[in-house]
């Protein structure tokens, strides 16, 4: 029943082919067989939003799927994000607005942010901090990661409809 | 934190999967959609599954359409489809994205299924208080055909349904408002995304300024949501103003066996109630001043 199930899938613009068993979550299977260990894990049950990925376009929770189901998925995790040599736009924006301390929860916040933005480029600032809502923080008080988004949030809404034009 | 051992079953068909499922329904078999609250609870081990048998895979699955004078909504919807105000006619487009937006949280929008939510059958489950306001039609699927069940037949009490074990929901039709009805939707709850303590959802048809038809339903209130006829009572015939609006409150308060927990008692949620029925009633008379004076 715990039967290893070979799966392909691309990560970050890359071919994988790894085998896990059914019960596997994608945010292990990214963690254990990938070797991205950027996505981390929280709560394991849907609640923190700290393995937040994309997949074929959409912000997710990592933890509430299994990896058999990304089978020919497109995942984007936090280590696709910076361009060669640099940081995103968001990156840069959560340094400057010290939109992080402990750093647990910031892949899942870059994930949602770009990933929401990247579906809906249209979302007003205020739907985009409804949006920050969905993660858990526990050491900034949420302030300083709204001001990191809305300030990045221009840009990524250009290139959002610059790559889509 | 890890669910327990499963084997995992990807159907070709949704004739399939009924019976892939009829061959395991016994066993402890479970068909898998967003797998949104099927997943943490597994993940907590308060579910178990033998086998998943995952629909995801399957096309076709998750695009409303009209079909007569009815929205049909497959069951891999995804909650986020309902974003868009046009994924369905007007006035019910509207309605479906206001209240899509009161879901859990964005990133479980992208995955949740609207045939997930009804299976799931919360108390406080947005999708069901949906069906149940507009007397919804639930699609199952088995192994020996299609069935169909009426939105007020489909609750077997707190997160229980009348569907069978080896039954697949493959789609619910709701019936399209009409163009004119203006509806209002009011939902509470202590933080943003949490479980709603309390939510109303109401339609309301006005001729010659009197209320000619209303439909209100609840729900986080009791075990399931439904109509409460005793409300929608108070309103026929009268104007759309502030005294039919406080007695259709105080009818359903009267009206309903709200839930206790650790939190929040029964009295607290019959209160609730009142409060949640006179701003969704609020939201919908506003709506109607705007269509009588669009400027």
């Amino acid at each position: 029943m715990s039967d290893k199930t070979t799966i392909t899938l691309t990560v970050n613009g890359v071919p994988r082919t790894i085998a896990c068993v059914p019960r596997k979550t994608l945010a292990d299977a990214l963690r254990e067989d990938c070797r991205l260990t950027g996505t981390h894990v929280g709560c394991e049950h849907g609640v923190c939003g700290a393995c937040t990925v994309m997949v074929n376009g959409a912000p997710v929770r990592s933890c509430l799927m299994f990896a058999v189901q990304a089978e020919g998925a497109e995942v984007r995790t936090v280590e696709g994000l910076a361009p060669e040599g640099g940081l995103s736009v968001l990156q840069q924006a959560f340094i400057d607005h010290h939109a992080l301390q402990c750093g647990f929860c910031t892949p899942g916040f870059l994930m949602l942010i770009t990933g929401a933005l990247q579906k809906d480029p249209d979302m007003s600032d205020e739907e985009l901090t409804e949006v920050l809502s969905s993660n858990l923080c526990r050491c900034t008080g949420y302030r300083n990661i709204v001001r990191a988004a809305l300030a990045a949030a221009p840009a990524i809404r250009a290139s959002v409809r610059e790559t889509a034009a | 934190m890890k669910p327990a051992p499963f084997t995992y079953y990807r159907p070709t068909s949704l004739e399939d999967a009924a019976q892939r499922l009829r061959d395991g329904a016994d066993d402890g078999a479970l068909i898998l959609a967003g797998g949104q609250s099927l997943v943490p609870m597994m993940a907590l081990r308060v579910a178990y599954a033998t086998e998943l048998i995952d629909l995801n895979a399957l096309d076709g699955l998750d695009r409303p359409r009209v079909e007569g004078d009815s929205l049909v909504i497959p069951t891999l919807t995804r909650h986020a489809t309902f974003h868009d105000a046009r994924a369905a006619p007007a006035p019910l487009g509207d309605l479906l994205a206001c209240v899509a937006a009161h879901i859990a949280h964005y990133p479980i929008r992208q995955r949740g299924t609207f045939g997930g939510s009804l299976s799931h059958a919360d108390p406080s489950s947005e999708w069901c208080l949906v069906t149940a306001t507009l007397d919804g039609t639930v699609c199952l699927l088995s192994a020996d055909g299609p069935r169909e069940v009426a939105a007020r037949d489909w609750s077997d009490g707190p997160m229980s349904t009348t569907r069978d074990p080896d039954e697949i929901l493959t789609e619910v039709r709701l019936p399209l408002p009409e163009a004119s009805a203006s509806w209002g939707f009011y939902e509470f709850n202590r933080r943003a995304g949490d479980f709603a303590l309390g939510m109303a959802l109401c339609v309301i048809d006005l001729q010659d300024d009197r209320i000619t038809a209303a439909r209100i339903g609840i729900g986080g209130i009791e075990d399931h949501p439904r109509r409460l006829p005793e409300a929608e009572a108070a309103l026929i015939g009268r104007a759309f103003d502030a005294a039919a609006m406080a007695a259709a409150a105080e009818a359903a308060m009267r009206a309903v066996d709200p839930m206790e927990d650790a939190t929040t008692s029964a009295e607290y949620r019959r209160d609730l109630t009142g409060t949640v029925i006179t701003r969704a009633l609020e939201a919908a008379r506003l709506r109607t001043l705007a269509l009588a004076d669009p400027a």
